[in-house]
């Protein structure tokens, strides 16, 4: 029932299929409600720095500002804004991205994870510093703590863009240097490697020499080789979203933790539903262990979709329940969360995975031979993923209904794993 | 105990009939054809030769045929003719090379591109192409893929889908009507059928195969009938499982066999579900699924799973650097809380079993037990040599069976 491997019926290509629903939204977790507190603590802050400081004329007017952190999608026309969002926040195949129309006004999505998201996605034709007719309220759209994502097609021209998107940072740093801005340089699936480079070098050139020209220096600027047909999309975005959690260093020191008592190479804590890492252990960064861990939980979305998704009769657990079992199915079971090990032949090398809540699972890299120790590695992770759950923990008093975006009534209790095949959320 | 008797003596006896049958290698001559640039490269590609979808665009045109032979578990050969479509070939395969392409053909796979603008002219040649077939191969089995239809738009895809079956159907029943020697009813079907162009191809192809040499056809053949399967196709999804999956399946020796004891095997272990793949492909050879498990509303479940495995093993193949034909993972367990438990896991040298189950620590490992234990009852799966009399099979079953009750218990 509530999962984190459970989503609504899609399937990838089928006639007979309706179409998929525009978002996967789910009601707040502890986790999340707990990192709302956490981060409303930031925003305040955030926003009384602004009222203090520099160029704020007005009090700020943003009625709307529900405190969720905003990523915010701009670049030139059919840079591939549409085809990201989609993607990453949709689950749409690549592919189909072919059948984008050309985005006419903003698109806001709201992504309900382990922290709730605004996603806004602009049209490329419209610059919100330039429109006289119709004039942006800008601390509507700046004014949230998030992150502005600007992205270049580097299949294209892109003197333009980067001139846009110098002028866009001006702006920023005038009034609002709590947004962080990160350049996605967009459809390099099919460049070589030392053009890719090359390009990523020419343009932080142009963005800094004008910077600094205007007397701009140490603006937060930071790039990203992204496309659509591959993991590097998710990983930008793990990037962006990982500096927007608060007490980030904490989760990192659980899972560095983790890799030593249990001797992991790789810990990540995944976000289910993007595909997302919210954290990872302190070793290097390594794209090959997040693409390998990542497209497991791919595969355990699918397994749980083709074989966990339907309603059992009641007969058939009454008959499993029944001689020689004479226990609750609940009861026999080990664990009440989803749990995973895969060896992959070459070293005898087990990656494992384990449910934390229903929006984040653990994923880690075990060294060679270890799957002979997976009770005492059960153990360990059995102790971290309670840890991390306290983590996400809010005191009981908190949990109000006032508390939640929408008035949904938190979950009380562990309410994971324990639904019998309901689609979807359940009840 | 005795419950378990019943499928597994079933099982003996089958075995024990095909017995006669293990020791030979079925060779299979399996014809590709279709326009040039339709996909008949791309998708043998990533069936056979693990190449991911995108990998494809780096394919050049098929020169002549491309001749392969795929060993598909131990007891059957597929040979593959790959004919390169552009029309100077086909011309030659209508022609000087008829008799060499059309004799003792198991199967015609014809891939249609659904983008392909000159749908009349396709069509005259996929005429052609069946009459040539039925003349040469009247048992040949005939498999059309309608391929890319990842260009169509989702919405529309079932419609675009459908009509190009009746206009295909169609074709075929004009193709056979050629060899039959009698006028093709393209007053009668076609006009009904699909007005316009549909009309016109009809009568390109009639026109074309009427100049075509046909030796051979001295006597009409009034009761000759093309088997035939259509699938919409795409090498982005799981489609393109779906239609080699069927392509294969009627093309393995001894699938009663393997039917009978994947069943026995799932009420033994009190599964829901039993997969069992060709190891390279991950083509689903068989499969048992329980009463209960005929609930399951994805239909389209066995070629996701076809297709979620490979992508799986590409995964695991860029990861370890190791080349993707070689075994990439050994075993994989899931379970899920109270909902079920599933695992993949080498069985047989050319085989991956998947076998989904209830939850249950007890049960899932007393299942594991078993499905070990069963092993060499598949053996033969491997090759013609090894085949164990059914005894031996059965009489390992029971003894896993046994280890399992006592776990429980
Ligand atoms: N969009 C899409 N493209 C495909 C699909 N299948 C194949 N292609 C592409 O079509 C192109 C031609 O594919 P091939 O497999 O070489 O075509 P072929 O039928 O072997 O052509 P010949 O050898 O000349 O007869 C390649 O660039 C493939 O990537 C599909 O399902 N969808
Ligand atoms: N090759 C490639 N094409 C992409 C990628 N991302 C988007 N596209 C294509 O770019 C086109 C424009 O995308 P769209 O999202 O509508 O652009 P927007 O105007 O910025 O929202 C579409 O045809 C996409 O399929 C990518 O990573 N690689
Ligand atoms: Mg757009
Ligand atoms: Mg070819």
């Amino acid at each position: 029932m509530a999962s984190a491997f459970r989503r609504g019926s899609e399937a990838l290509f089928d006639p007979s299929t309706e179409p998929r629903p525009p978002c996967v939204s789910r009601r707040p977790s502890r986790a999340m409600l707990n990192l709302h507190r956490v981060y409303e603590q930031n925003r305040q802050r955030v926003q009384q720095n602004l009222k203090d400081g520099v160029k704020v004329p007005e009090p700020i007017a943003v009625p709307h500002a529900k405190g969720k952190p905003r990523l915010l999608l701009m670049g030139q026309r059919r840079s591939g804004k549409s085809s990201i969002s989609s993607v990453v926040f949709h689950k749409l195949p690549p592919n189909e991205t072919l059948f984008l129309e050309s985005t006419a006004r903003i698109q806001k999505d709201s992504l309900n994870s382990f922290m709730e998201f605004q996603v806004w996605d602009f049209p490329g034709q419209i610059d919100v510093f330039d429109n006289p007719a119709f004039p942006f309220d800008m601390d509507a759209i700046f004014g949230e703590i998030g992150a502005l994502i600007w992205v270049i097609d580097a299949q294209d021209d892109y003197l333009e863009a980067v001139a846009r998107l110098n002028a866009t940072i001006l702006h920023l740093q005038r009034s609002y240097q709590h947004i962080n801005i990160e350049v996605f340089i967009h459809k390099v699936d099919g460049l070589s490697d030392d053009y890719k480079l090359d390009i990523q070098r020419d343009i932080t050139i142009r963005i800094q020499d004008e910077l600094s020209d205007q007397g701009v220096e140490n603006a937060p600027v930071n790039f990203h080789l992204t496309s659509i047909y591959n993991h590097s999309i998710f990983e930008a975005f793990s990037k962006v979203i990982q500096k927007l959690i608060p007490r980030l260093g904490q989760l990192e020191a659980i899972l560095t933790n983790l890799c030593r008592t249990c001797r992991f190479e790789k810990a990540y804590l995944f976000d289910v539903n993007t595909k997302i890492y919210i954290a990872t252990d302190s070793t290097p960064e390594d794209m090959a262990s997040y693409e390998i861990c990542s497209d497991y939980v791919d595969v355990i979305i699918d397994f749980t979709e083709v074989y966990g998704s339907w309603q059992r009769t009641p007969e058939w657990r009454k008959r499993l329940e029944g001689p020689p079992w004479e226990q609750k199915l609940e009861d026999q079971v080990a664990c009440e969360w989803a749990e995973s090990g895969m060896v992959l032949a070459d070293a005898q090398r087990p990656i494992m995975l384990r449910e934390v809540d229903r929006f984040l699972a653990l994923v880690a890299i075990m060294k060679e031979g270890s799957y002979e120790k997976m009770p005492q590695i059960n153990m360990n992770v059995d102790v971290v993923v309670k840890g991390l759950t306290e983590f996400f923990e809010i005191t009981k008093s908190k949990m109000t209904p006032t508390a939640v975006p929408g008035g949904v009534t938190a979950v009380g209790g562990n309410g994971v794993m324990n639904g019998h095949g309901v689609v979807g959320d359940g009840r | 105990m005795a419950d378990y008797d019943q499928p597994t003596m079933g099982a003996s006896t089958a075995a024990a009939a095909a017995h006669a049958q293990l020791k030979k290698v079925k060779k299979q001559k399996v014809l590709l054809m279709g326009k040039s640039g339709s996909g008949k490269s791309s998708m043998r590609s990533i069936i056979f030769s693990n190449y991911l979808a995108r990998d494809t665009r780096r394919l050049g045109a098929t020169i002549d045929i491309d001749l392969s032979h795929v060993k598909f578990l131990g007891n059957l050969t597929l040979n593959l003719w790959d004919c390169g479509g552009q029309e100077a070939f086909m011309e030659n395969y209508l022609s000087q090379q008829r008799a060499h392409v059309f004799s003792n053909v198991g199967v015609l796979i014809y891939v249609f591109d659904i983008e392909s603008r000159d749908v009349d002219r396709d069509l005259a040649t996929y005429v052609n192409i069946i009459s040539a077939l039925v003349q040469y191969s009247r048992e040949a089995k005939v498999f059309v893929l309608i391929h890319k239809m990842d260009l169509i738009q989702p919405m529309t895809r079932e419609d675009v889908f459908d009509r190009r079956v009746a206009l295909v159907r169609r074709k075929t029943a004009e193709a056979v009507a050629i060899v039959r020697k009698q006028k093709p009813e393209v007053s009668g079907v076609g006009v009904g059928g699909l007005p316009g162009p549909g009309g016109g191809g009809g009568g390109g192809g009639a026109m074309m195969a009427g100049s075509l040499p046909s030796p051979e056809l001295s006597t009409p053949i009034p009761d000759l009938e093309v088997e035939m399967q259509l699938f919409a196709t795409s090498i982005w999804d799981q489609s393109l499982y779906k239609a080699w999956a069927s392509i294969i399946h009627d093309l393995v020796p001894n699938l009663s066999v393997i039917e009978t004891q994947l069943a026995s095997l799932g009420v033994a272990i009190d599964a829901d579900e039993i997969l069992l793949f060709e190891r390279t492909s991950f083509l689903v050879v068989s499969k048992w699924t329980s009463p209960e498990g005929e609930s399951n509303p994805y239909g389209d479940r066995f070629e996701r799973m076809s297709n979620i495995l490979k992508a799986w093993k590409h995964t695991c193949s860029k990861y370890t650097g190791t080349p993707r034909n070689a075994e990439q993972f050994s075993d994989f367990e899931y379970k899920m809380g109270a909902n079920f438990s599933m695992f993949v896991t080498k069985f047989t040298t050319n085989t991956y079993i998947l076998v989904c189950m209830p939850p249950g620590e007890a049960r899932f490992n007393s299942a594991k037990l078993n499905v070990a234990a069963a092993r060499p009852w598949f053996r033969f799966l491997d090759g013609p040599m090894i085949a164990p009399t059914a005894g031996i099979g059965s009489s390992q079953m029971l003894s896993g069976l046994a280890a399992a009750g006592g776990e429980v218990a």
